[in-house]
C-alpha cells in the first residue's frame, strides 16, 4: 500500500467542532496529535505549487515570439505591424525566434534557464469564439464536447478529495486555490463545486488589502450592511489564514507601479512565501483583443500591444525575482495562456483578427529553459484567413505539469484529463514528491474503480430524503440510482453503466443540504 | 469595527407622503409586505397610486390557500390514518396517533413554505407570519396537528383584523391551550403561564410604562380556569365546574379593577370579555403593539422621536379604531415616516424573507399542483434551511417568538453570524449552482430564465443594472459593476459586443450547446456572487 493510500485509512475521525466554517462542520486533529503534527511541516515543505497566468482577449502569439528564422514571410504577411528584425530581442542558445522588444524580463529569464517556449500551442478544430475558447481551455474538453468542470478544479478534487466536507483539515489548513479576480473561473470548477477562492470581492482578503470597498450610505441601510460585512470578513472561511500567511511577509522586491497583472502576482508571493500549501494561483491580465491599431504607425516596436508585452514581462520577472529573494522559487512553476493566438496576416487596421495556435510561456527556477517545437512557418503568401497549425495540444502541457510538477500518478491522470496526452520536457522531474493530504469525510464511494459495467456505490446519509444520480463530464444527468427517504446509515445502490461510453462519470450524492461527488472511471 | 454609527432613524412622522411614486418607492413598500418583488407585483402596481397600491394590499381578494393535504406515507403507524385518501386534506381527521402526528406537522411546515412563496398579492402573508411571530406557539410542543393547523388558520383569517377580537380567539384556541397549560388551568389548581403571557408578551410587554403586578397574572389566571380541549371534535370548550368562580381584583395599574366572579356554561366567555376589556383599556398594550408592527415592517430602533411622532400617533388611532390593525397600517404604510429615506434598505432578511423572497424573485419554478408529492418535497428542503437559519416556522425558539424582533440592542443582526451567514451564502449557491433534486425533479433558479425577463439582457451593463435593481435596495458602485461585467460576463475582454452576440446567439439557436452552456453559466455566476454579496441580506 502506498504511503498516501495508508494514511488516508488509517485517519481517525477527527473532532467535530461545535463552529462551522463557511457553512461546513469541519474536523481538525487534536494539536497535540503527533500524528497530526508529524503531517505537518514536512510536507508542505516540498509541495509544488502552479500559477497559472490568463492573458485575456487572445494574445498575438507571433509578435511576441518572433519567427525570425521565417523572417521575411512574416514581415510580408504583417507590412504594417511586425516587429523589424534588428529589434527582436536575441534568445541566448538560438538564432530561430527571439522576443518582442518589450520583453527584456522574459529575455533574462530565458537566458537564465528559467523559460521555456512552446510554438504554436492550441488543439483540434479550434473555436474562434473568445467565450467558448477560453472554455475549452478552462475545462480541457475537446472543440466539439462541452465539459462543465475546469481541469485544474478536476486535479484539486482529486488531490483533496471529499472537499468541502470536512475541509480545512490538519493536513490542508488553507484554500486549496486562490484566483485573484471577483469570481473563480471555470478553471477550479469540481465536478459539484468550486474548489477555488477568489480574493477581491468586497468580503475578503484582496480587498482588506487594498482598502477598495463599495461605500457605505450613512443611514440605517448603512449601519446594517456594514454589521454584515464584518460578519461576513470574521467568517470567510480562509480570511484569516490568507491575513495570517500575508502579514509574515514584511519586505518584498520591488514590483513595477501602474501594473495589474504585477499587482496580483505581488499577492501571489507573498502568500507563497507567507506558507500557504495553496496549489494552484490564477491571475489574469486583459487586453490581447487587439483587432485595431495594436502597434503605432509609425514606430511599430511601440503602441497597445507591446505596452501589454512589457506589463506581462515585467511583471513576471519581478515576481520571479521576488521568488528568488524570499526564497521560496524552488517550489513555484508559472505558465500562461490566452484563449487563442491571431490571424498570421494583419489586417487593414494595423491589428489582428482572431486565430489559432500560439506559444505557451512555462516559467520557474525548475523549468527547462529552451525552445520547444519548430518555428511557425508558412509561405510568403498566405491569405486572410489562414492559421498556423497547432504543433502541440494545450492538454499535453496541462498533463506535463499535473505529473512532473504537481506529481498526479500517471495512473490517475486520466481522471482529472479525462483522456490520455503526451508529455512534454517542461520542468525538472527529479524533485517530485506527492503531498500526503488527509482526505475529507467520505460520504460516497464506488468499488471497483475503475470499472467495466457495474460499479457498487456505496453512501452514507444522514437521515431524510437522499439522492444519487451519475453525472457525466458535461454535466448531464444520466441516471438516478436512488430517489427517496433514509433512515441515517450506510447503504449501496449498483450503476449499471449498460452502453454508456468508457470515460468519466461522477456519482453525485445530494442529502437535503449535503452533497458530495465521486469521480469513477469506466473503462472498456 | 463600524466606523460609522450615527444612523439616527427619521425623524419624519405619519403625515401623508407626497413626494415622488416612482419604482424605488414602490419596492420599498412590496419589498416589506411580502416576501420579496417579483417583475409581475411591479408590473402590476407599476400604473397605480401610493393610495391605491396599499388599499389593495391591506384588502386581499383572493380566498385563504386550501389546507394542506396528505402527501406523507403512514410509515409505521400504530393506528395509521387509512380514512384519509393521499391528496385530499388532513385537518379536519381527529387522529391522535403520535406518528401521524409528527407526519401532519412536518406536512403543515411544508405547506405553509409554500402558501408564502405562492402568495397572493397582499399583506396577509406577511401579517400571517407575524402574529405567528406575536402569538408565539411551537408545534412540537402542541403536538396535535389539527390543532396546529386550526391556530395557524386562525392567524390568517384574522390577520388583518381586529387585535383585540384575536386576542380572545388565541385565548380560547386549542393550541394555545396546549402551549401555554391553559387546559390545565382550573380552580384547584391553577396554572399561571397564559395569564402572565396575555400581559407580558401579548398585550402589555415588557416596557417601563408595562406596571402589572405578579397578583394581577394571578388573579388573570383564576379568569381563564375552566378552558378545555376535545381533541374528537378538533375544538376546545368551557367546563364551568373547573373554573373559579370567586371575584378576581386587580392592581391599580388596572385602576383596582374587580371582575365579577361568575359561574355558569358562559362564565368563561363573559369574564374573559372582562378581562380583555381591562386589558385594552390601558393606554400600553396599543403602543406595544404598534412599536412590534414598527418593528415588523420598518426597523428596529425605535427612539424617543419615533415613539412621539410615529408610535404614539399609530397608538392612538388603533385605540380610536377600537383595535383594527386595517387602519393603523394604512396610515403607517402611507407615511412620510415609512417612504423617509433613512427607513429605506435597514430591514435585515428573516430567513423566511430571504428563501421566501428568492424563490418569488427569480420566479423559481414548481410542478404544477397535481404533482403536489414533488412540491412538498421540495418544500420540505427549504424548511429544512429555515430551520438551519434559525427560523424554524412552526417551531420558533419559545414564546416570545424571534429574537430579532424584541432582544436589545441587536434585532435583526442576531439573525446575522459566523453560524448563518455561510449557511445563507451555502443556501443561494445551492439554489442558482446545482438545485435540490426531488422525485427525479429539480428546485432551482433558472438564471438565463430570468434575465429574458429584464429589459435588455443583451446588453451587459443593462443586465448587471437590472439584476442589481431587482435584489439590492443599496446599489453596488460603477466600479464594481464594470469589474463584474468583465470578470463575469465577458470573461475578461473588454468588448461589450462579444456578451452581446452570445446572448443573442442564446436566444436565436438555444441549440448551441457550447454557447447556451457558456451563457447561462455566467449568469449563473454572476447572480451567485450578487447573492454572496452583504447587499443581498437587506430589504
Amino acid at each position: 500500500m502506498k504511503r498516501r493510500e495508508f494514511l488516508r485509512k488509517a485517519v481517525p475521525a477527527g473532532v467535530v467542532l461545535p463552529s462551522l466554517v463557511g457553512g461546513f462542520s469541519f474536523k481538525v486533529f487534536g494539536a497535540d496529535s503527533p500524528f497530526a503534527q508529524s503531517l505537518l511541516m514536512p510536507v508542505s515543505e516540498t509541495d509544488h505549487i502552479l500559477v497559472i497566468v490568463q492573458l485575456n482577449g487572445g494574445n498575438d502569439g507571433l509578435n511576441m515570439v518572433i519567427p525570425l528564422e521565417n523572417f521575411s514571410n512574416y514581415a510580408n504577411a504583417r507590412s504594417n505591424i511586425f516587429i523589424p528584425e534588428d529589434k527582436v530581442l536575441a534568445l541566448a542558445d538560438t538564432n530561430k525566434t527571439g522576443l518582442h522588444p518589450a520583453m527584456t524580463g522574459m529575455q533574462e529569464l530565458y537566458n537564465n534557464g528559467q523559460l521555456k517556449i512552446i510554438h504554436s500551442v492550441g488543439y483540434p478544430q479550434p473555436s474562434f469564439s473568445h467565450f467558448r475558447a477560453t472554455d475549452i481551455w478552462m475545462s480541457a474538453s475537446d472543440s466539439a464536447t462541452v465539459v462543465n468542470t475546469g481541469w485544474a478544479g478536476r486535479y484539486l478534487n482529486y488531490e483533496y478529495p471529499n472537499f468541502p466536507s470536512g475541509y480545512p483539515n490538519a493536513s490542508m489548513k488553507d484554500p486549496l486555490a486562490i484566483q485573484i479576480g471577483s469570481t473563480t473561473s471555470l478553471t477550479f470548477q469540481g465536478p459539484s463545486v468550486s474548489m477555488g477562492m477568489s480574493i477581491s470581492n468586497p468580503s475578503n482578503f484582496y480587498n482588506l488589502l487594498s482598502g477598495v470597498q463599495d461605500p457605505v450610505p450613512d443611514t440605517p441601510a448603512g449601519k446594517e450592511l456594514n454589521f454584515v460585512r464584518q460578519i461576513a470578513q470574521q467568517t470567510q472561511q480562509y480570511a484569516s489564514v490568507i491575513k495570517d500567511a500575508a502579514s509574515k511577509v514584511p519586505m518584498q522586491v520591488t514590483y513595477p507601479a501602474g501594473n495589474s497583472l504585477a499587482d496580483q502576482l505581488k499577492i501571489v508571493a507573498r502568500l507563497i512565501k507567507g506558507g500557504l500549501q495553496t496549489r494552484v494561483y490564477m491571475v489574469n491580465f486583459g487586453g490581447f483583443d487587439t483587432h485595431a491599431s495594436q502597434v503605432n504607425g509609425t514606430d511599430k516596436i511601440t503602441g497597445t500591444h507591446a505596452n501589454l508585452l512589457m506589463r506581462v514581462s515585467d511583471a513576471i520577472k519581478a515576481f520571479q525575482d521576488d521568488l528568488k529573494f524570499l526564497g521560496v522559487d524552488d517550489k513555484v512553476t508559472g505558465m500562461t495562456f490566452s484563449e487563442f493566438g491571431r490571424r498570421i496576416r494583419s489586417n487593414a487596421s494595423t491589428g489582428t483578427d482572431h486565430g489559432t495556435a500560439a506559444p505557451m510561456f512555462v516559467f520557474g527556477k525548475q523549468v527547462l529553459g529552451g525552445v520547444l517545437g519548430t518555428t511557425p512557418n508558412f509561405g510568403a503568401n498566405v491569405t486572410v484567413n489562414e492559421n498556423l497549425p497547432f504543433q502541440y495540444d494545450f492538454r499535453s502541457v496541462y498533463a506535463t505539469l499535473l505529473a512532473n510538477w504537481l506529481c498526479v500518478n500517471d495512473n490517475d491522470l486520466q481522471q482529472v484529463m479525462l483522456k490520455n496526452y503526451q508529455t512534454l520536457p517542461l520542468v525538472n522531474t527529479i524533485d517530485c514528491r506527492k503531498a500526503v493530504n488527509l482526505s475529507g469525510e467520505q460520504l460516497i464511494s464506488n468499488y471497483p474503480n475503475p470499472f467495466t459495467t457495474n460499479t457498487v456505490i456505496t453512501f452514507k446519509t444522514a437521515g431524510g430524503h437522499t439522492l444519487v444520480q451519475i453525472i457525466d463530464t458535461s454535466g448531464r444527468v444520466i441516471a438516478h440510482l436512488t430517489d427517496k427517504e433514509y433512515p441515517s446509515g450506510t447503504y449501496t445502490v449498483v450503476f449499471n453503466s449498460g452502453n454508456l461510453p468508457s470515460g468519466i462519470y461522477y456519482a453525485r450524492l445530494q442529502n437535503l443540504a449535503t452533497q458530495q461527488v465521486r469521480a469513477m472511471i469506466k473503462i472498456k | 469595527m463600524n466606523n460609522l454609527n450615527p444612523a439616527t432613524p427619521p425623524a419624519s412622522g405619519l403625515g401623508v407622503y407626497s413626494g415622488s411614486w416612482t419604482e424605488q418607492e414602490l419596492v420599498h413598500l412590496l419589498k416589506r409586505t411580502m416576501f420579496g418583488v417579483k417583475n409581475t407585483d411591479l408590473l402590476y402596481f407599476k400604473n397605480k397610486t401610493l393610495s391605491e397600491t396599499v388599499d389593495e394590499l391591506l384588502n386581499p381578494v383572493l380566498p385563504i390557500p386550501d389546507p394542506p393535504v396528505k402527501e406523507y406515507t403512514t410509515g409505521n403507524a400504530a393506528v395509521p390514518d387509512t380514512q384519509v385518501a393521499a391528496g385530499t386534506t388532513w385537518v379536519n381527521d381527529p387522529s391522535t396517533d403520535g406518528t401521524i402526528a409528527s407526519l401532519r406537522r412536518a406536512s403543515f411546515k411544508k405547506w405553509w413554505m409554500g402558501v408564502m412563496i405562492n402568495q397572493d398579492r397582499s399583506i396577509r402573508e406577511k401579517m400571517t407570519l407575524f402574529w405567528h411571530n406575536h402569538f408565539s406557539t411551537e408545534s412540537n410542543d402542541v403536538g396535535n396537528a389539527q390543532y396546529v393547523y386550526k391556530h395557524h388558520h386562525l392567524l390568517r383569517t384574522n390577520a388583518l383584523g381586529n387585535f383585540k377580537a384575536l386576542t380572545k380567539a388565541v385565548t380560547t384556541d386549542p393550541a394555545m391551550l396546549v402551549y401555554l397549560n391553559g387546559q390545565l388551568n382550573t380552580k384547584t389548581a391553577a396554572d399561571e403561564n397564559y395569564g402572565r403571557e396575555l400581559q407580558e408578551l401579548f398585550c402589555c410587554g415588557k416596557g417601563p410604562d408595562s406596571l402589572y403586578t405578579e397578583a394581577d397574572v394571578k388573579a388573570a389566571a383564576k379568569v381563564l380556569t375552566g378552558w378545555r380541549n376535545n381533541a374528537a371534535a378538533i375544538s376546545s370548550y368551557f367546563d364551568a365546574n373547573r373554573h373559579d368562580t370567586t371575584n378576581k381584583s386587580f392592581s391599580a395599574f388596572y385602576n383596582n379593577t374587580l371582575i365579577q366572579g361568575r359561574s355558569g356554561a358562559t362564565a368563561g366567555d363573559l369574564e374573559l370579555d372582562d378581562l380583555l376589556n381591562m386589558i385594552f383599556s390601558i393606554d400600553e398594550v396599543a403602543k406595544y403593539i404598534c412599536r412590534r408592527l414598527y418593528r415588523w415592517f420598518v426597523y428596529y430602533d425605535i427612539d424617543a422621536a419615533v415613539e412621539a411622532n410615529v408610535i404614539e400617533p399609530m397608538a392612538n388611532l388603533l385605540r380610536a379604531a377600537h383595535y383594527e390593525i386595517k387602519p393603523v397600517l394604512s396610515v403607517l404604510l402611507k407615511s412620510e415616516h415609512f417612504y423617509d429615506t433613512l427607513s429605506r434598505g435597514c430591514q435585515i432578511k428573516s430567513p423566511v424573507d430571504l428563501v421566501a423572497g428568492m424563490c418569488r424573485e427569480f420566479n423559481v419554478a414548481f410542478q404544477p399542483g397535481t404533482d403536489y408529492i414533488t412540491n412538498y418535497g421540495f418544500c420540505n428542503y427549504l424548511v429544512n434551511w429555515l430551520a438551519n437559519m434559525q427560523q424554524s416556522i412552526g417551531d420558533p425558539p419559545d414564546v416570545s417568538g424571534w429574537k430579532a424582533y424584541y432582544q436589545e440592542p441587536q434585532f435583526y443582526e442576531i439573525w446575522i453570524n459566523s453560524d448563518t451567514l455561510p449557511k445563507r451564502n451555502q443556501f443561494t449557491d445551492s439554489m442558482i449552482v446545482n438545485g435540490y433534486t426531488f422525485n427525479g425533479k429539480k428546485l432551482q433558479i433558472d438564471g438565463a430564465e430570468f434575465a429574458k425577463t429584464l429589459s435588455d439582457p443583451g446588453n451587459p451593463n443593462q443586465l448587471i443594472d437590472d439584476l442589481t435593481a431587482a435584489i439590492y435596495r443599496i446599489n453596488i458602485s460603477a466600479t464594481s459593476k464594470a469589474q463584474l461585467k468583465k470578470d463575469i460576463l465577458l470573461s475578461g475582454q473588454s468588448n461589450d459586443q462579444y456578451w452581446t452576440d452570445a446572448w443573442n446567439t442564446f436566444i436565436t439557436t438555444p441549440g448551441n450547446t457550447s454557447n447556451t452552456t457558456s451563457v447561462k453559466n455566467k449568469i449563473r455566476d454572476l447572480i451567485k456572487y450578487l447573492m454572496n454579496l452583504a447587499e443581498y441580506q437587506l430589504a
